[in-house]
């Protein structure tokens, strides 16, 4: 179905099963051991290990590989000497490697090796001697901003937006804020390393790949190595976390297959954790500029926002961290703009929330610069620029409970108890604030289908090329499945994770659950509709309980329905709405900090997020998915920081030691989130949004705001570090 | 520490892999210093035992192979995870003779007849380890990639706080831990990342499977 109109009430409405916090399905999997990742699938395989160039910009002249091929153990090492031809493409169309001497970012694979065992892959990788011709490139963006470009992203929005005249209105404003944030560069660090298993049948090739999106990898995979698609399968039942950095098909998946043919046998390689930061994608920084322009009363009536981000030269990606400011606020005269600088380091791509990720740690900053300028609560002035319909777009929202959110967190936080001036609030050595963002982000809805099967042993199996990458896929599926057809959720297997299966948007850009879950409940109202034929009911009428299918005083078992077993598909395309109606979710954020009255250390004391996200599909994983996201947004607001050397253009803490994510230390028990009722008719039919990633969307800058409710330090360079923080400290007497 | 790993040695083949710091080293190192070092070094396979999760184990082994490797790549345990080869994330964690360890940071050979409990060898046939069902119960994973490693930290962790060792944060060394505070646990369980964060689910389960165990 395209999704045109509102749906109207549905079997889900009943939530019997639906929107419970019900442990995960695969849960016993994963904490036996049992759940397998792409890297454990077979034990025969040969052992790859990826040489990275040590240049960032230049020509290889010689690569030498001789003392590796002679290395016990070793089969092959491909070089861009013996690599085959490959197809071309942006980072997402293709994924060509060692496609000749040209090295265009540091780290790029200049040669694979492949031996018998691990220790003898490596071992060798580090025989193979390459000699570069290095040039000098642009690395850092700060020092590049004169090269910057408008970007084309085929499938982003476009870079710029204007309503009315924000240069006259801002000029005029009685009330101004100008001011810049700097975001760094930060890396994914999914627990599990990008990983792959290759083997071919024949023309027949198999992955085993760590991947959020099967059927786009599948395409790229294809052009690539110049097959037909119908001839590449991505399994993938497992993925040990993604946050965005295995949604594009990366090196391992490239290299694993061109060995595995010319071997002959199975070929896997895991990337080091080392090789990661450098060999796939990362979030550019990026430099932002907000103004917000009100009247004596907080009313906004010019707002701009100003984006530079860098990425790979070749690439147009770019940070679209102006995107949730077209939306966000009311006012009449808006400028949004993008603008990309081309570099010369490895490709800048989607990592957890592209874009509002990072615009909101610049805009919900500014927010609170310009309350306290106006002498204005927080909230009070957000819910005085609360927009009626889009201000940019002029269409109606298809759900906003922003006000709402941030009215019942204030209630729940106690934010009422803050003190408005800096600095007043003490716990001992610790200086004690709290502060508040608002949160959105985008809910797209995205094609995919789905096979649904009901056996005569009464087990429903559901199945889709979709994947779980711990969102909670399976469980919510099943979840579906099970109140649609009336059957309890140890009824209903799901199977996912291989292409094999229908075509499923995969996980990513917080559409996995939306887009899956509708092609799943199209195919449960398809089946029903079937059922219902056969045991001689109006399939509008009859109702489906307890494994039975029910009208009036009839009721009939589907196991007597289903003959040697009856199949249904679904299929949910995202129709007008998209454009008709503007989508987002909401929430509100609100932080307690305390920092070192002496160090300027910080620590989060309390944490909560409360969110309207259409309806919850599983109160549990729902709400681990909204902390998970409100702790990388506190990673992103204290620790994240990817470092570039713009010398020689590589990313120098590149590994878990060095480049800081949060731990169990840094995150307090006392953190919650809630959802609040909400059934968005016009979403999907689901009636939910996605809430991946809207966690972590205003997470950081409610705690950027506690940090300067705290001790008065207005840090506008993320990540918020004591060095920063300890020259605004007040003067202890 | 060991001593024998910091005197000043030239940093060659050879003595990365004796110091038994293999992984660490070499990929550390710029590319082109190991080259023009003829491989030398003995790779005769090692002949060990491991008792496993209670089953014993001969493994012909390459003295490069970690415990982790050893597990994973040998005995087909897949359960306890890579995720940085380097003691930096605690996915590897199991319990060796009932003490945690990072299994990616040692080598298969320095355990020759000592006792490895994996994740797959804490439940007992049907029955989930307390740790395991408080893990399923509070939610205490997404994607499961750092689960094994949570799991068995925590199982070592409470071994270790039962024994009276103190953390970072114990405020009082003299008087024996009655129970762990939050802080307590969190604190000593920073060794093991979760990038999905679910830390707090992760507090909540130790904390409950710790009440069961006493
Ligand atoms: S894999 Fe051993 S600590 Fe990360
Ligand atoms: S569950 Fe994904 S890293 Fe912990």
């Amino acid at each position: 179905m395209d999704m045109n109109a509102p749906v109207g009430a549905n079997a889900l409405d009943a939530e019997r099963i639906v929107g419970k916090p019900l442990d995960r399905i695969d849960g016993r999997l994963k904490v036996t051991g049992g759940a397998r990742y792409a890297y454990e699938m077979q034990q025969d395989a040969l052992y790859g290990f990826v040489v990275e160039a040590s240049i960032a910009k230049g020509k290889i002249t010689s690569i030498d590989t001789l003392a590796a091929e002679r290395s016990p153990g070793v089969k092959l090492v491909l070089t861009h000497r013996n690599a085959p031809k490959q197809g071309t493409g942006n980072h997402r169309e293709a994924h060509p490697v060692l496609t000749g001497p040209v090295v265009s970012s540091y780290g790029e694979p200049v040669a694979f090796v492949v031996a018998e065992t691990f220790e003898q892959a490596r071992a060798a990788a580090y025989l193979v001697d390459v000699k570069y011709d290095p040039k000098g490139g642009h690395f850092a963006l700060p020092q590049h901003l004169g090269l910057a470009r408008v970007p084309h992203q085929a499938d982003g929005a476009p870079a710029d937006s204007e309503v009315g005249n924000f240069s006259g209105a801002y000029a005029s404003a009685p009330v101004q804020i100008d001011v810049s944030y700097g975001t760094p560069l930060q890396s994914h660090a999914m627990m599990e390393p990008h990983a792959t298993l290759a083997m071919w049948d024949g023309d027949k090739l198999t992955l085993h790949t760590a991947n959020q999106m099967l059927n786009q990898g599948q395409r790229v995979i294809a052009r690539t190595l110049n097959i037909p698609i119908g001839n590449v399968r991505l399994v993938s039942p497992f993925i040990g976390g993604g946050f965005g950095g295995k949604l594009w098909v990366n090196a391992d998946a490239i290299l694993a297959a061109i060995a595995a043919r010319y071997l002959k046998r199975p070929v896997k390689v895991a990337l080091t954790r080392q090789q990661i930061f450098h060999v796939t994608t990362h979030r550019s920084d990026t430099i932002q500029r907000v103004r917000l322009g009100t009247d004596r009363d907080g009313r906004i009536v010019a707002i701009g926002h100003d984006v530079f981000s860098g990425n790979l030269r070749s690439e147009q990606v770019y940070e679209a961290a102006a995107l949730q400011t077209r939306s966000l606020y009311a006012g009449s005269n808006r400028l949004t703009r993008h603008r990309l600088v081309p570099l010369d380091i490895p490709v800048a791509s989607s990592m957890r929330a592209p874009g509002e990720a990072v615009g909101l740690l610049a805009l919900e900053c500014a927010m609170d610069e310009l309350a306290e300028k106006l002498k204005l609560d927080p909230i009070e002035l957000r819910i005085r620029n609360e927009p009626a319909e889009d201000p940019e777009r002029h269409v109606p929202y298809s759900s906003r409970h922003l006000v709402a959110c941030m009215q019942e967190g204030a209630r729940r936080f106690g934010w009422n108890r803050r003190n408005p001036v800096p600095g007043q609030v003490r716990d001992g050595q610790w200086l004690v604030g709290i502060g508040m963002s608002a949160g959105t982000r985008g809910n797209p809805l995205r094609f995919s289908k789905a096979n649904l099967r009901l056996d005569p042993d009464g087990v429903a199996t559901v199945r889709m090329a979709m994947t779980d990458i711990g969102t909670g896929t399976y469980t919510i599926l099943a979840q579906i499945a099970a109140e649609m057809l009336g059957l309890p959720l140890e009824r209903v297997q799901v199977d996912l994770g291989d292409t094999i299966f229908p075509e499923a948007a995969g996980s990513g850009g917080s559409f996995g659950a939306a887009s899956s879950g509708s092609a799943l409940f199209e195919a449960c109202q398809a089946l029903r509709q079937k059922l219902a034929t056969r045991a001689g009911m109006d399939p509008e009428t009859a109702r489906f309980a307890d494994g039975r299918v029910a009208t009036g005083e009839r009721s009939i078992n589907l196991t007597e329905l289903v003959g040697s077993g009856i199949e249904a598909e679904g299929e949910i395309s995202p129709g007008r709405n998209n454009q008709d109606l503007s989508q987002q979710s909401y929430g509100a954020h609100f932080a307690e900090i305390g920092v070192d009255q002496d160090t300027g250390e910080v620590r989060v004391r309390r944490m909560l997020g409360v969110f309207a996200a259409g309806r919850v599909l599983n109160a549990k994983t729902a709400r681990s998915q909204a902390i998970g996201g409100m702790v990388f947004g506190a990673g992103a607001a204290l620790h994240e920081d990817l470092v570039l050397d713009p010398r020689f253009g590589y990313f120098v803490n590149h590994d878990l030691a060095e480049y800081h994510v949060p731990v169990h230390a840094d995150i307090p028990p006392n953190i919650d989130a809630i959802f609040l009722p909400e059934l968005d008719e016009r979403s999907n039919p689901l009636k939910s949004k996605g809430i991946g990633e809207l966690g972590i969307c205003g997470a950081g800058a409610a705690i950027a705001n506690a940090i300067y409710n705290a001790c008065g330090a207005r840090i506008r360079s993320y990540p918020i570090t004591l060095d920063k923080i300890l020259t605004d400290l007040p003067k202890q007497s | 520490m060991d001593e024998s790993i910091f005197p000043n040695v030239e940093v060659t083949r050879r003595t990365v892999i004796e110091t038994g710091t293999t992984a660490l080293l070499l990929s550390s190192l710029p590319h082109g210093v190991l080259a023009s070092e003829p491989d030398q070094a003995d790779r005769t396979p090692a002949s060990i035992e491991l008792l496993v999760n209670g089953h014993a184990h001969t493994l012909a082994l390459d003295p490069r192979t970690t415990l982790l490797d050893a597990l994973r790549e040998h005995l087909t345990l897949t359960g306890t995870k890579k995720g940085c080869d380097h003691g930096q994330c605690g996915a590897c964690t199991v319990l060796v003779d009932g003490r945690r360890v990072n299994s990616c940071l040692t080598l298969a050979v320095m355990h020759d007849g000592q006792s490895i409990t994996t994740v797959e060898g804490l439940a007992f046939d049907q029955d989930l380890h307390p740790m395991q069902a408080a893990f399923v119960e509070h939610d205490g994973y997404q994607c499961g990639y750092c689960t094994s490693g949570q799991i068995c930290s925590a199982v070592g962790m409470l071994a270790e706080s039962r024994e009276g060792m103190p953390s970072y944060v114990t405020a009082d060394l003299i008087q024996p831990l009655t129970e762990l505070s939050d802080n307590e646990i969190r604190e000593r369980m920073s060794g093991n990342i979760c990038r999905c964060a679910a830390y707090p689910n992760i507090v909540a389960a130790i904390k409950q499977a710790m009440g069961e165990q006493t």
